[in-house]
């Protein structure tokens, strides 16, 4: 069946969205993990039947769940999470050093060559890798040693949330870290750049052109031009040409240019989507108006696409990992609220419908598209 | 043999009833009852106790006969009446957050 696969982590369960490709009739499953949060399920693109999730809980700590049938079963797997040799400090909220403390993953990246192996992002933040299907997990240690002592947390946490793959070559990735910023990797994660040339974060940080400390939000790529990044910051958006080499921002005539998500319309490198949200003390969009804002000239100019979406009385988030796009001819376009929705739009952003409007609030959002 | 209580979101983990029965070796101490615990259901190694230091995760607790036995050492003898499978030793989530 052509058709496409949502995988939906909420702060109470995740649940499994699937529809044939006209994306009109859909079938939902779960909870699955009721009463757990289920911060990120992502599928393997090597075999999409195996889906991994990170399961958490504030009292009984951090699970990993394995499906090898697509979400229907699943088997816990690997979850302790070591920090290499001695974790080391950060730095705390009052200027002084903090141990490195295991809280929870934010984020799986199965890879794209090797079903086997996964990536990890933690909080605190560190970069984990499996290559035996999630049973068992080493850090990477090379990404703590970028001045791993300047980086600290966020509001959210000190969590390592976005892992991007470059398809073309699979020893380059790029990951961000709330709030040390934006790195890249030439050799399959063993040792890192910081890419934060051309953020500015003023009453932020110290020094506002830092080398690392800001606050990323989010990272998207292109499959086909891997050298260009598009980037959410706590405030601004930007785009690398360079692989992150150099920044620069392209928030133009958004309403505001805080917000968490991003992402880039699969077919088309330069249509790139983002949800403003007011500012970093109220976390809802605008005028209480849903509004997607589309950018087809990567950035600068930008429109608001609302059909479908409430455009009134309407204060939800739209955390980082909450949205997604599938890759079929007409390309749908996905994002989760905070207050339990899941839209859809199946015309590249234009219209949106309603997929779910009662889960508890979603933390993430990732789209199969099954063949 | 001693019985364990378990709360919910452990009971789904281990995929078990409310209960679990444990066979102990050596000395009925707390710390044997979560080692044969976790030897029985590896899914709870962590979900107790932190991985490495082997130290109750913060937001949980032990009760057996109505005493709070969480800050009680790995060492502490257990109850005559749980070590007798009249009472159960309960592992408890804290009421904690919201």
């Amino acid at each position: 069946m052509t058709g496409v696969r949502v995988l939906v982590g909420t702060r109470k369960g995740a649940f499994v969205l699937t529809a044939d490709a006209g994306r009109s009739k859909w079938d939902v499953a779960g909870p699955h993990f009721g009463g757990w949060e289920m911060y990120h399920l992502k599928g393997s693109v090597v075999n999409p039947d195996r889906i991994y999730a990170s399961q958490t809980s504030g009292w009984f700590g951090q699970q990993v769940q394995r499906s090898d049938d697509g979400g229907k079963t699943w088997t816990p797997v690997g979850h302790e999470f070591k920090y290499d040799g001695t974790p080391g400090t950060h730095q705390w909220y009052d200027g002084t050093q903090h141990p490195w403390e295991f809280k929870r993953i934010w984020h799986f990246e199965p890879s794209l060559h090797d079903a086997d192996t996964v990536y990890a992002g933690a909080e605190d933040a560190a970069f984990f890798r499996s290559t035996d299907a999630g049973q068992s997990w080493q850090e990477l240690p090379g990404l703590r040693a970028v001045k791993g002592h300047l980086w600290q947390p966020g509001a959210g946490g000190m969590g390592l949330h976005t892992i991007v793959q470059d398809p073309a070559n699979p020893q380059r990735m790029f990951i961000a870290i709330s709030a040390a910023g934006a790195f890249r990797t030439e050799d399959g994660g063993m040792h890192w750049t910081p890419i934060n040339k051309g953020l500015h974060s003023p009453y932020q940080l110290p020094d506002p052109d830092a080398e690392v400390g800001h606050c990323v939000h989010r990272l998207a790529m292109h499959a086909s031009r891997p050298d260009t990044l598009f980037m959410q910051k706590h405030w601004d958006v930007l785009r690398s040409d360079d692989a992150g080499a150099s920044w620069r921002e392209v928030s133009g005539n958004l309403p505001t240019d805080f917000g968490f998500p991003i992402a880039v319309h699969p077919h088309e490198p330069e249509t790139v989507y983002v949800v403003p949200i007011k500012s970093d003390s109220e976390h809802y969009p605008p005028e209480g108006k849903l509004r997607v804002y589309r950018s087809r000239q990567g950035g600068e100019e930008w429109e608001a696409c609302t059909e479908g979406l409430p455009q009134r009385d309407c204060y939800v988030n739209i955390l980082r990992g909450a949205m997604s796009t599938d890759r079929l001819d007409e390309a749908g376009i996905y994002f989760g609220t905070t207050g339990g929705q899941v839209y859809c739009s199946r015309d590249g952003g234009t219209k949106w419908q309603a997929i779910v409007r009662d889960l508890p609030a979603v933390l993430s959002v990732e789209v199969q598209t099954l063949a | 043999m001693i019985r364990v209580g378990l709360p919910e979101h452990l009971r789904t983990l281990a995929r078990t009833g409310p209960e679990v029965t444990l066979a102990l070796e050596g000395d009925a101490t707390l710390g044997a009852a979560l080692e044969a615990l976790e030897a029985a259901y590896p899914v709870l190694r962590g979900a107790i106790r932190d991985h490495g230091t082997l130290k109750r995760r913060p937001f949980v607790r032990y009760f057996a006969c109505g005493q709070d036995l969480s800050h009680e050492p790995a060492t502490h003898l257990l109850p005559a009446e749980v070590q007798a499978g009249r009472e159960p030793l309960l592992v408890i989530g804290a009421l904690a957050g919201g």
